[in-house]
């Protein structure tokens, strides 16, 4: 098991999401980088969607109380053992004892601890990734203890050859088809969308990103209908809403673009202050 | 009748289904008959179709999605589509205790609209609601039919906090609150009953087609009924019926 000695700013068990359960509102949830989140699982030989530990800006600082393989990907956090810095995307084991801290935000936004068969929390609908009303904990606290299973395999046995592109970081471009509504847009406001840059506002977390530049519009709302993680939404009052992927089933904004899965991954790594622009695909 | 559905792409692997933009029980029996049909069917490996009022949300493996093919698939599917002229449903009574205690805006709906408190509950429980769908938090059921008398704004600044089974007014809508949550919502009363139950397979009693009606109960019956429903005993009335 695992001891929570700090929690950080806002960590999270996540797994690749609860899928089945959206008829009865039941966000879909699971790590916000499903990319980063599977490198971390692959290089310790786990399947890459066991749950993880999701770190956003700030790391916990966590207690081992077995001997097991770890390792961090996703955002580098300057992660430590015992006080000793070691690289993110490497093979780390894991005596018990153990103490896993974290230092400065070098690049990034979230960042992924995988352990050897994945955490044991609750499972809930088919899923470990916790979420309000589902889970009994929404993200970690101080005291928690969080299972997982003690590891008798050897270093020698793993993946560290596998080769990690954290380029998509830094990618201000990011890929969207046309939503549903894109053809409610003028074609002034299509120029806009494609040729302008966008900032991400402080009103970011794993349900939705909002932009701070705004689009005039006057598109009339929709009757209520389904969302999908990636989904943009577009208010009457021009604010320009990015669902992430806790974000609700349903929804009466226009959806004028659809995040690929490559760019949510590449938003969940992205937060306040940073510049986006966005390009159709098809 | 069958309708003009419009097939679009919506993400890398979904297919949104679109009837006219209108909500009308027969278009929302044509997208349940559609989605039962869907998912009964041998399409392969469909994980997901959700429903909303006049929409169908396909979502496909990834691996297999090619829009064209299954757009062609659908329309196959929809045109020998049976029709359901007389859908089954369950009618689930509900009570709500609307009680000033639990209904911390009911008297100034109320006064707001010339009437008294008890001709606001006559109004809120002679109608049967029907669910559309649920969405915007797990277990919250859109219903459909509210008196145009009891149709409110939703209040200028939301609350940060609105009990577990809050029954609401927003606008033409009215609803149950599964859980606490912000929100915007007149607050009339109070319901005992889960609406939402991790412990439970099917997590929800209610489902899209559905009708629910709400009757009035005091003080006391809510807390007799919260204790049953708290030890797992108490048994939501319903009936059966035919559309």
């Amino acid at each position: 098991m695992v001891k929570v000695l700090n929690p950080g700013i806002y960590s999270s068990i996540q797994d690749f999401g609860r899928f089945g359960f959206q008829q009865f509102g039941v966000p879909l949830s699971g790590v916000m980088d499903k990319n980063a989140a599977s490198f971390a699982n692959a290089i310790i030989a786990n399947a890459k969607d066991l749950p993880v530990l999701e770190i956003t800006m700030m790391g916990p600082k966590l207690q081992f109380d077995c001997n097991t393989l770890i390792c961090i990907s996703g955002a580098d956090m300057s992660p430590k053992l015992n006080s000793i810095p070691f690289s993110i995307n490497k093979v780390i084991s894991v005596k018990k004892g153990d103490i896993l801290s974290f230092g400065r935000l070098v690049n990034g936004f979230r960042s992924y601890l995988a352990v050897s068969g994945g955490f044991k929390t609750d499972y809930i609908m088919q899923s470990y990734s916790m979420y309000y009303g589902i889970t009994k904990k929404t993200k970690i606290e101080k005291g928690d203890i969080l299972e997982i299973e003690s590891n008798k395999k050897s270093l020698e046995s793993h993946h560290a050859s596998i080769k990690v592109n954290n380029d998509y970081f830094n990618l201000k471009e990011i890929e969207v088809f046309k939503g549903p509504e894109f053809d409610k847009l003028s074609e002034a406001q299509k120029k806009i969308l494609f040729n302008q840059d966008f900032t991400i506002s402080k009103d970011n977390n794993r349900m939705a990103y909002q932009l701070n530049e705004e689009l005039e519009n006057d598109i009339e709302p929709i009757i209520t209908s389904l969302v999908l993680p990636g989904t943009l939404q577009l208010t009457p009052s021009g604010k320009i809403i990015l669902l992430m992927r806790d974000c609700q089933t349903t929804g009466g904004y226009p959806r004028v673009l659809q995040l690929s899965e490559d760019s949510i991954n590449a938003i969940a790594q992205k937060f306040t202050g940073n510049k986006v622009c966005f390009k159709l695909i098809s | 009748m069958s309708y003009n559905l419009t097939y679009k792409s919506f993400g890398e692997r979904s297919i949104l289904i679109e009837w006219p933009q209108i909500i009308d029980k027969d278009i929302l029996y044509d997208v349940l008959a559609f989605k039962e049909t869907i998912q009964n069917s041998n399409i392969k490996a469909l994980p997901e179709v959700n429903n909303a009022y006049n929409s169908l949300l396909v979502v496909y493996s990834l691996l297999e999605f090619n829009f064209e093919n299954k757009v062609k698939t659908l329309k196959e599917v929809y045109k020998n589509l049976k029709k359901i002229h007389k859908p089954t449903f369950n009618l689930w009574k509900i009570p709500v205790c609307y009680d000033s205690c639990f209904g911390i805006d009911i008297e100034a709906l109320a006064n707001s609209k010339n009437i008294s408190v008890e001709n606001l509950v006559i109004l809120h429980t002679e109608t049967y609601y029907t669910v559309y769908f649920i969405g915007f938090l797990p277990g919250f059921l859109y219903l459909a039919g509210l008196n145009e008398v009891l149709h409110t704004p939703r209040k200028a600044t939301p609350r940060l906090k609105i009990e577990k089974g809050a029954v609401a007014i927003g606008g033409a809508q009215t609803g149950v609150y599964p859980c606490k949550s912000p929100g915007g919502w007149n607050i009339i009363g109070n319901s005992p009953i889960n609406f939402f139950n991790i412990e439970n397979e099917v997590p929800c009693f209610a489902t899209s087609g559905d009708q629910i009606q709400f009757y009035a109960i005091s003080k006391h019956e809510h807390a007799n009924i919260k204790t049953l429903v708290e030890a797992g005993v108490y048994q939501i009335e319903s009936e059966v019926m035919h559309g």
